[in-house]
């Protein structure tokens, strides 16, 4: 059976045009004019996209299902627009050896989008000792960090990435010096100030971003660093790329669209690892995005149940919902063309987690049909109750934000239509 | 006004009306019978998470004096113990429908999501580093009481500022009303970006201490030590306590302060404590008939139960 995908105006990384694209058997068949199929998919006012790709999502499984579970958190990345996600391995237990990645992998299997799991840099992410990452590589591994944590001691790091660059993975590092960002709770600055709560400095995540910058340029290997979050971290990162080293750089969501004053309602929703910042280190969150010095958007879907975010702030565990306001965040915040827009959520992200070729390519004949397709124009308000995610702790309840996912396409099944989950 | 969470909730008029209605309830309290009928039928409960001596006596003392019945909760004596989330908590002590939460946390910002959780009032007896507004008002109605007024007053607060609600709320009041406040503290005890707050900052005592009218002094904690913020507290004695040698500097009639409890000899020398312009009693004291007014304030809806000049 064939879908045809009408009316909508065509964006991937070759550029911009107007056509219709049939997918057949999990491949784009046809993109031109006046094309029909079996089933009619309206992209009339809509953009068609490759299907986005998150390279931080939380799934939470397992361990945590009764905040998320692949399965609730896949249905909440299709209702984002995703056709692949990243699981992070902070799970319990962590994803630290085959075992648990084959796990990950077989619920993944049966979920509505394509999912891949990142393992951990070392085991059970304590520091201490290097985790079997060939092994996980073995099983298409491809992305390693012990998210939640940044890897404390530098030698141990020089001989994760040495040890990494062999296998051809990439490890993504949380950046944050223990002894700096110990016992804060939210950014450290004029409002953790005011407010009474312990605060995280900038330099917390600085240090170690300037660390690893200086074991990539020792080592020769890559580097990936995960939701940056200052202004320092980003020119950097910025200055390093300009020096020709392989460091790459995500940003999340609500550090280009929300700042630490939020944490004034001492409602911790807004609680975060990295926190949120000032505008000042927003702005530069944003500048980055804009101008190549930060690949890709990430969401750093970080399900809580409700328990949990109703404690008080100092007790409550850091983390927020990204999945399905990432675009629509994107679309309102970053004020850039829809390119490359695209491209932040797409190819980009792809080519840090290695899955180029299957997610973020190129909308053409005999390429995969992961799609997207979105109105950027369309306003709605975002409503925790609303959301596929099992859990609600959305920081944006009430906001009214503009461009929504109308259809996802994952391997050429239409798993979201009209807005509409199909199982 | 239907909380009472923070000093700007009141603002220099709150200040001044809570001030105007303690007047009547030390008149009150100077009674051979210390009570009066304005809160009777009202409940208000005490949700004390952290160890109080004076603070939760004197909200007890102060509801009783007006007639309100007082719910106890000792956290060691609660399902606290099993477990029990604060939400949790509160929904269990509001469902027995008190008018007032009276809480203290270590957590800051837990009255302001008690308040959200709850119909009753909710007065904030200290949260975490946050803020302690009771402290602060009956800090200004000492200082009114012996100096006439807070505004122009020179004011310096020494010790550990940054982990003191006492600091935060003190500075809000003392500022709001006209003082001109001076933090001293080694840079390793003041917030991050104290720069933007309405005080100026020194970090000797010694140069600030001839040309005041207020000291008021701040516990100091052991456990600084060992989080690397002090050497011990022998050099923070010698550098920032107010040593006899120090005390024999200030005006005669300047204030000696400091909410308690004291650890003595460190951040106060105990001679000190026991001089005539030591505040530290009549702080307790006026603590009584503050909180009476703010319960007040809050509770007594009923304006022909206000006394004559108070404002509403």
């Amino acid at each position: 059976m064939s879908t045809v995908i009408k009316g909508g105006l065509v964006i991937d990384q070759t550029g911009e045009r107007n056509g219709d694209v049939v997918v057949e058997d999990g491949r784009v068949v046809a993109v031109g004019p006046d094309l029909s199929g079996d089933e009619v998919l309206d992209a009339s006012g809509c953009v068609v996209a490759p299907g986005f790709v998150d390279i931080h999502a939380h799934l939470r499984q397992p361990g945590a299902e009764e905040a998320e579970t692949i399965e609730t958190g896949s249905w909440a990345a299709v209702r984002g627009g995703y056709s692949a996600v990243v699981a992070m391995p902070n799970t319990n237990p962590p994803i630290d050896c085959a075992a648990v990645v084959q796990e990950v992998l077989a619920l993944g299997r049966l979920a509505p989008c394509d999912v891949y799991t990142s393992g951990t840099i070392t085991v059970g992410r304590k520091g201490e000792q290097l985790a079997p990452m060939a092994e996980m590589a073995a099983l298409g591994v491809r992305l390693f960090t012990d998210d939640g944590n940044g890897v404390q001691e530098a030698g141990l790091m020089r001989r994760a990435m040495e040890y990494a660059a062999g296998l051809g993975v990439v490890l993504a590092q949380h950046c944050e010096v223990d002894s700096l960002a110990a016992g804060g709770h939210m950014h450290e600055g004029e409002w953790s100030s005011r407010l009474g709560i312990p605060g995280v400095p900038a330099e917390a995540e600085e240090l170690m971003v300037m660390r690893d910058i200086a074991l990539s340029r020792f080592t020769g290997a890559p580097i990936h660093f995960q939701h940056l979050s200052t202004r320092g971290s980003i020119a950097m990162v910025r200055a390093a790329r300009e020096a020709g080293l392989e460091v790459t750089a995500e940003a999340a969501t609500h550090h280009f669209t929300l700042t630490d004053e939020a944490c004034a309602s001492y409602d911790p929703v807004f609680k975060v690892n990295p926190p949120l910042r000032p505008a000042d280190d927003r702005d530069a969150v944003r500048e980055g995005l804009a101008d190549g010095a930060v690949d890709a958007i990430a969401t750093d879907h970080a399900p809580h149940s409700p328990d949990t975010k109703e404690m008080p702030f100092d007790q409550a565990p850091p983390g927020m919902l990204g999945l399905e306001t990432a675009l629509a965040l994107a679309l309102t915040e970053l004020n850039l063309p829809l390119a490359e827009v695209v491209g932040l959520l797409t190819w980009q992200p792809a080519a840090i987690a290695g899955l180029k070729g299957v997610h973020g390519a190129p909308i053409a004949p005999d390429g995969p049909a992961n799609l997207c397709v979105f109105d950027p124009n369309e306003t709605w308000t975002v409503d925790p109750d609303a959301l596929a995610s099992r859990s609600r702790n959305t920081p944006y309840a009430g906001r009214q934000v503009r461009g929504r996912v109308r259809h996802t396409i994952v391997g050429g099944r239409p798993v979201l239509v009209d807005q509409e989950m199909r199982p | 006004m239907k909380h009472l969470l923070s000093i700007n909730d009141l603002g220099a008029e709150g200040i001044d009306e809570v001030c105007r209605l303690a007047d009547h309830f030390t008149e009150v309290s100077q009674r051979p019978i210390p009570k009066v009928p304005a809160l009777r039928g009202k409940t208000v409960a005490m949700l004390f998470y952290e160890d109080s001596t004076r603070t939760r006596l004197s909200f007890e003392v102060a509801a009783r004096r007006l007639s309100a019945d007082v719910m106890g909760f000792s956290v060691s004596a609660s399902s606290v113990n099993k477990g029990e989330s604060v939400r949790d908590t509160v929904a269990t002590v509001s469902a027995m429908g008190p008018d007032a939460i009276v809480v203290r946390h270590r957590s800051a910002g837990v009255p302001q999501q008690t308040a959200a959780w709850t119909h009753a009032s909710v007065i904030n007896a200290g949260d975490g580093w946050h803020e302690h507004p009771t402290q602060a008002l009956l800090d200004c109605y000492t200082i009114r009481d012996r100096l006439g007024s807070v505004a122009g007053r020179r004011i310096v607060i020494v010790g550990d500022i940054k982990h003191s609600r006492v600091a935060r709320s003190c500075v809000m009041a003392f500022t709001a009303l006209g003082a001109k406040v001076t933090l001293v503290a080694p840079p390793t005890l003041l917030p991050p970006e104290v720069g933007s707050w309405p005080v100026d900052i020194s970090f000797s005592l010694d140069a600030v201490l001839s040309d005041c009218d207020v000291v008021y002094g701040l516990r100091v904690q052991k456990e600084r030590q060992s989080e690397a913020l002090l050497p011990s507290l022998r050099e923070y004695t010698a550098q920032w306590g107010l040593t006899a040698a120090r005390a024999a500097r200030l005006h005669p009639d300047a204030l000696v302060m400091h909410p308690g409890p004291v650890n003595r000899g460190v951040e106060i020398a105990p001679e000190v404590l026991d001089q005539p312009n030591a505040t530290l009693n009549e702080q307790v004291r006026h603590g009584v008939a503050v909180r009476m007014a703010v319960l007040y304030l809050l509770l007594a809806a009923d304006p022909d139960l206000r006394p004559e000049g108070a404002g509403t």
